[in-house]
């Protein structure tokens, strides 16, 4: 009985993140922050998180906002770019679109930022995470316009410094401390 | 007075500018659709360029109302784009490798293939896919049509 | 400022013809699948961009709702798509702990 409490604790604790983005997500669809919007909102985010079970996501326990922003802000100047180098590809002269599928074996071994790095690699134009092996963090991506191993190389240190950036705001301790030399 | 009227003429025609970027980035993708050789690349084409084009049309959007509430209003549209563009650009682009609905000869190296290869080769636990894989590619294409 | 617009609705027009040749030709399934996925992101774009030249912002809570049920055809049919081709393979043991 104890141990069945303690568990529950445990994960509401642990889902406390996502219930305030819920929460902060119902007040944005409403538009106003009124007391009513909260408690409506806390009372659907619950309900949300009770009817639709999500196992625990293991957040690293650090948060550093400002690398955090210039994550945020790298993913969406690097989709800026490329949104526009694939145009350009797509309205050029017809040449030979060779792409290629690349493995990448990521230093993580936490779901949290796998996911993450999956996220920023298939918003960035030009590179679609096909398949990821969750029990060894690997992502096979697949990337356009790669015409030499070289490139190949590109693509794969691309994603690598993805993960880099993502972990320097939100890695645990030990897996930046790894990824920092 | 004159001022205020220019100031509101710029914003407006910020605005349409941002607009026209955004129909010429779905023209774009529209195009890469139509030449890229497979369905793979066709995916490239298609989905991102778009997220970029919606995120300049919200920007119009919140230009030519000139309120925070409607950017407030307006955050919701574009989280929803972020998060879940690459979930079914990543679901789209798996079946369409399973499926074999693309050009081998188009990939300079496929380092997918060869783990496949190997997973078939060793029975390991993490290949239960692999029978999906086979029976994606002796299925040919065309499953819809 | 009106030709500014008309620029931007043909261009538009253009792109969503382009996109139906594709969605009408194929060949693969999956063709259609992103074909469809483009059609609706513009659908939103074109939402957004008739209050941007109407000047009123009603429309937003239906740019919203498209925006975050725009995954759920695409996932639907991906899932099928994989489904139906895995299914030779694996009869019923996938499909049961699915509780279908």
């Amino acid at each position: 009985m104890t141990a069945v409490e303690q568990r529950a604790r445990v994960t509401l604790r642990q889902q406390l993140p996502l219930l305030l983005a819920l929460v902060i997500l119902w007040m944005l669809l409403w538009g106003s922050i009124t007391p009513l919007t909260i408690v409506t909102g806390v009372v659907v985010a619950l309900g949300v998180t009770r009817a639709f079970y999500l196992p625990p996501v293991e957040l690293s326990g650090r948060f550093n906002l400002f690398w955090f922003i210039v994550f945020v802000g790298r993913v969406l100047g690097e989709m800026a770019v490329a949104s526009f180098q694939v145009a350009l590809l797509a309205i050029g002269p017809r040449s030979r679109h060779e792409s290629a599928l690349v493995k990448v074996d990521l230093h993580t071994r936490s779901d949290f930022i796998l996911t993450g790095t999956a996220l920023a690699v298939s918003l960035v134009p030009g590179s679609i995470v096909v398949e990821v092996d969750r029990a060894s963090t690997v992502l096979y991506v697949h990337t356009l316009s790669v015409h030499s191993p070289a490139q190949v190389e590109k693509a794969r240190a691309h994603v690598l410094s993805l993960e880099r950036s993502l972990l320097r705001a939100w890695g645990s301790r030990e897996e930046w401390e790894a990824v920092r030399s | 007075m004159v001022g205020e009227e220019q100031w509101n003429s710029i914003l407006d025609i910020a605005a349409a500018s941002l607009l026209i970027v955004a129909a010429l980035l779905t023209l774009a993708a529209a195009i890469g659709l139509l030449r890229f050789p497979d369905p793979l690349s066709r995916l490239h084409a298609a989905t991102k360029p778009q997220i970029l084009g919606l995120l300049l049309v919200v920007v119009a959007i919140a230009l030519s109302a000139r309120s925070a509430t409607v950017l407030l209003l307006l955050i919701p549209v574009v989280v929803f784009q972020l998060l879940t563009a690459p979930i079914s650009a990543h679901m789209v682009g798996r079946a369409g490798y399973r499926n074999g609905d693309f050009e081998p000869s188009a990939l300079l190296v496929d380092e997918l293939a060869a783990d496949v290869d190997a997973a078939r080769g060793s029975e390991l636990p993490g290949g239960s896919w692999e029978d999906e894989v086979d029976g994606g590619s002796s299925n040919p294409r065309g499953a819809g049509s | 400022m009106t030709v500014l617009w008309m620029i931007a609705g043909a261009i538009a027009m253009v792109a969503v013809l382009l996109v139906l040749v594709r969605l009408i030709t194929g060949p693969t399934l999956i063709d259609r699948l992103i074909a469809s996925d483009v059609l609706l992101t513009t659908l939103i774009l074109v939402v957004g961009a008739e209050m941007v030249i109407s000047g009123h912002t009603r429309n937003i809570p239906l740019m919203v709702v498209l925006a975050a049920t725009a995954i759920l055809a695409s996932v639907a049919v991906a899932r099928f798509v994989t489904r139906a081709n895995a299914s030779p393979l694996t009869p019923d043991a996938e499909e049961g702990s699915d509780g279908r």
